[in-house]
């Protein structure tokens, strides 16, 4: 078994999660699970509640420790390095609920996720030089907030803290980009816009994505995976997974 | 509104108002030493060596959410370093000559103690107790910062604990009478590089001093929390772990401003033994350090001008009520506390923006109007309309937010 996988993990697969378990007092939330995503591709995860998918997330981006298994990005072992070293080999993490800093106006918002400056020298010699401000409205023309850019981010809308957050991961410009249900509690819309901003952010890139929104699901995965109490159910294309009984019975129902 | 796509700074980078730095330096340096006399000059110059513990607790605690209870703890290092200095230079052998261990200091006499200890050694040099007075503190501090801040331990948590860390300072400062003076402290101190601290043109000199090692941290200060590392605070206050995961090592940043507002306390300490002529445990224990707290409250958390005024506006208060009524001062200030955390979170800085700048604006915009009569009017109107309709909805937040320094 394991020298399978070892195989696996050869081949270039951007990341490589093999054999993650992660147990809370004797509960395991996540159980030796093994996922392979590609690069540059739109691998959604969906699962019925308590299925283990934000923990997933929590595992990848560091929030969370393994108890067992192993995380390879780029071939290098994320389960032992700190939260921001993860961000640094170029993994990007958006919250399930609009995480932003909302006494920054957008524009501070968007300054502070640039990757420049990270440690305490650097923060206090940062200057908001051209290279900055350009690669700021390029960003807020992308997630379409030009426009409220020098506005307190608590004054916007639910579905505009949401572009703003991927905004901010954006401009860390990662390989990998993890977002946890980037659609929720957003009108049709807006459902629809951001459905288009994925697709052209993620040319670059490969994107994780946790969704329950099927018809946003379909409009956006390459394939799909189904987690079922913290075990991989179904794996595929979203017409396969669709059509599977196992899923059908947990998930999608009647 | 501000169809304007320009990469133009936003709040926390408007320009400062360099006027209100110069009205605090034309009050310190001009029309107190001209309308007191020494002894009142002195116990303002005493009041604003809290200032700079006050300082450094509106980056740690109204920028980066960080409250401390012990910056007393910090105030007391840095002047219990200066006053060992100023102890050794007062316990010459020929000033010492009565006691039965002649050129120690007289405590340690009096407690049988035959030599100086080892580590108050190299308090006989200078540039030794100079390098002390922030060293100390500041190491001190990122010794806690570094076990509380990695291992992510915050809010009431940390402020327990440094609280618990000041009860402890204390403690160990009164019993250890025989090395720290004890209770009482360190007192009858004289000199200075063999200069008189208690003359009257002294006191004068080390009030400017004082003041202008204020002025010193405040744009330090300033600095900070207007460069990125200030935002970053913000940041951190409200969303550590998005911080977190935009790759900063939030621990590091915590460490960092922590021992920013130590340094701070420190020099504030150093000056009052100068100023004061003593340093005891009493300025270092749990209610002073809260007391700086509350000064920091009430002058308002998140502006570094109003600290100062908040320290000094305390004080005089303190100093006048107690007089009279000494047993309800502790009652008085506590009310004051609970007053100002409910009804004006932002204090001073927090009146001063919802009530007087807007009114101000108004009144400096009516002259606008009246010179350049049609482009701006439409724009200007916004802001000051909006302001006093935030602030009524007492969303301390949005107050916040436009104070200044």
């Amino acid at each position: 078994m394991s020298q399978l996988n070892q195989k696996t993990s050869d081949k270039d697969f951007v990341l490589s999660v093999e054999g993650l378990t992660v147990s809370f007092d004797g509960f395991k939330a996540v159980d030796d699970l093994s996922l392979y995503v590609e690069e540059q591709e739109i691998r959604v995860i969906i699962g019925p509640n308590g299925a283990g998918k934000t923990t997933v997330l929590d595992l990848i981006c560091g929030r969370t420790k393994a108890t067992e298994g192993s995380i390879k990005f780029k071939k290098k072992e994320l389960t032992r390095l700190k939260e921001h070293q993860i961000v640094h080999a170029g993994v990007g993490r958006k919250f399930q609920t609009p995480s932003i800093y909302e006494d920054l106006s957008v524009f501070e918002n968007l300054e502070i996720s640039y990757p420049r400056g990270r440690n305490v020298w650097g923060a206090l010699t940062f200057k908001r030089d051209q290279q900055v401000q350009d690669k700021i409205l390029e960003i807020a023309e992308m997630v379409f907030l030009t426009d409220k850019l020098h506005d307190q981010a608590d004054l916007l809308s639910h579905g505009q803290k949401q572009w703003l957050e991927i905004g901010m991961l954006l401009i860390q410009d990662p390989e990998l980009l993890m977002l946890d249900e980037p659609v929720a509690g957003m009108s049709v819309a807006e459902r629809k816009q951001t459905a288009e901003l994925l697709q052209s952010i993620t040319k670059q890139r490969s994107v994780l994505v946790i969704e329950h929104d099927m018809q946003f699901v379909e409009d956006i995965a390459d394939r799909v995976t189904v987690l079922h109490q913290g075990k991989v159910l179904s794996e595929g294309s979203m017409q396969r997974v669709k059509n599977d009984p196992k899923v059908i019975e947990v998930y999608l129902g009647h | 509104m501000s169809s304007q796509i320009s990469a133009a700074p936003a709040q926390n980078s408007s320009p400062v108002d360099w006027w209100k730095y110069l009205l605090l330096a034309v009050i310190l340096l001009v029309v107190l030493p001209l309308a007191l006399d020494i002894f009142r000059l002195n116990l303002i110059g005493k009041y604003l060596t809290y200032a700079f513990v006050a300082i450094g607790l509106v980056l740690c605690w109204g920028c980066g959410g960080i409250l401390s209870l012990g910056q007393g703890v910090f105030f007391g290092l840095g002047g219990y370093c200066m006053a060992m200095f100023l102890k050794l230079e007062a316990s010459n052998p020929e000033a010492t000559a009565i006691q039965s261990t002649p050129g120690i200091p007289d405590f340690m006499d009096w407690n049988q103690l035959t030599e100086l200890p080892w580590f108050w050694q190299p308090f006989h040099s200078l540039s030794f107790t100079l390098l002390a007075v922030i060293a100390v503190p500041v190491i001190f501090a990122f010794i806690i910062g570094v076990a509380m801040f990695t291992r992510r331990v915050g809010g009431v948590y940390f402020a327990i604990i440094t609280q618990a860390i000041a009860a402890i300072l204390t403690i160990l400062i009164i019993g250890q009478q025989g090395y720290t003076g004890g209770v009482n402290g360190i007192t009858d101190l004289r000199t200075f590089v063999g200069w008189d601290i208690r003359t009257e043109s002294a006191q004068y000199l080390l009030y400017f001093v004082n003041v202008a090692l204020l002025f010193a941290c405040l744009f330090a200060a300033l600095y900070i929390k207007r460069c990125k590392l200030g935002r970053l605070l913000v940041a951190m206050r409200e969303k550590e772990d998005r911080v977190r995961f935009s790759g900063y090592n939030v621990a590091s940043f915590k460490i960092f401003v922590f021992c920013i507002g130590a340094a701070f306390a420190a020099i504030g300490g150093a000056m009052f033994t100068l100023q004061v002529g003593f340093m005891s445990p009493s300025f270092v224990g749990i209610v002073p350090s809260i007391e700086m707290v509350i000064f920091c409250a009430v002058g308002g958390r998140l502006s570094l001008l109003g600290a100062v005024y908040g320290t000094l506006l305390v004080n005089l208060a303190k100093t006048s009520f107690s007089e009279s009524f000494p047993e309800l001062w502790l009652f008085a200030m506590g009310a004051l506390f609970i007053g100002v955390v409910l009804a004006f979170p932002d204090g001073l800085a927090g009146l001063y923006q919802t009530y007087i700048q807007p009114w101000f604006k108004h009144f400096i915009n009516r002259e606008k109007v009246g010179l350049t009569p049609p482009a701006p009017i439409p724009e200007k109107t916004t802001t000051p309309a909006k302001e006093p309709v935030a602030s009524s909805l007492s969303s301390s937040l949005e107050e916040s937010r436009n104070v200044p320094a």
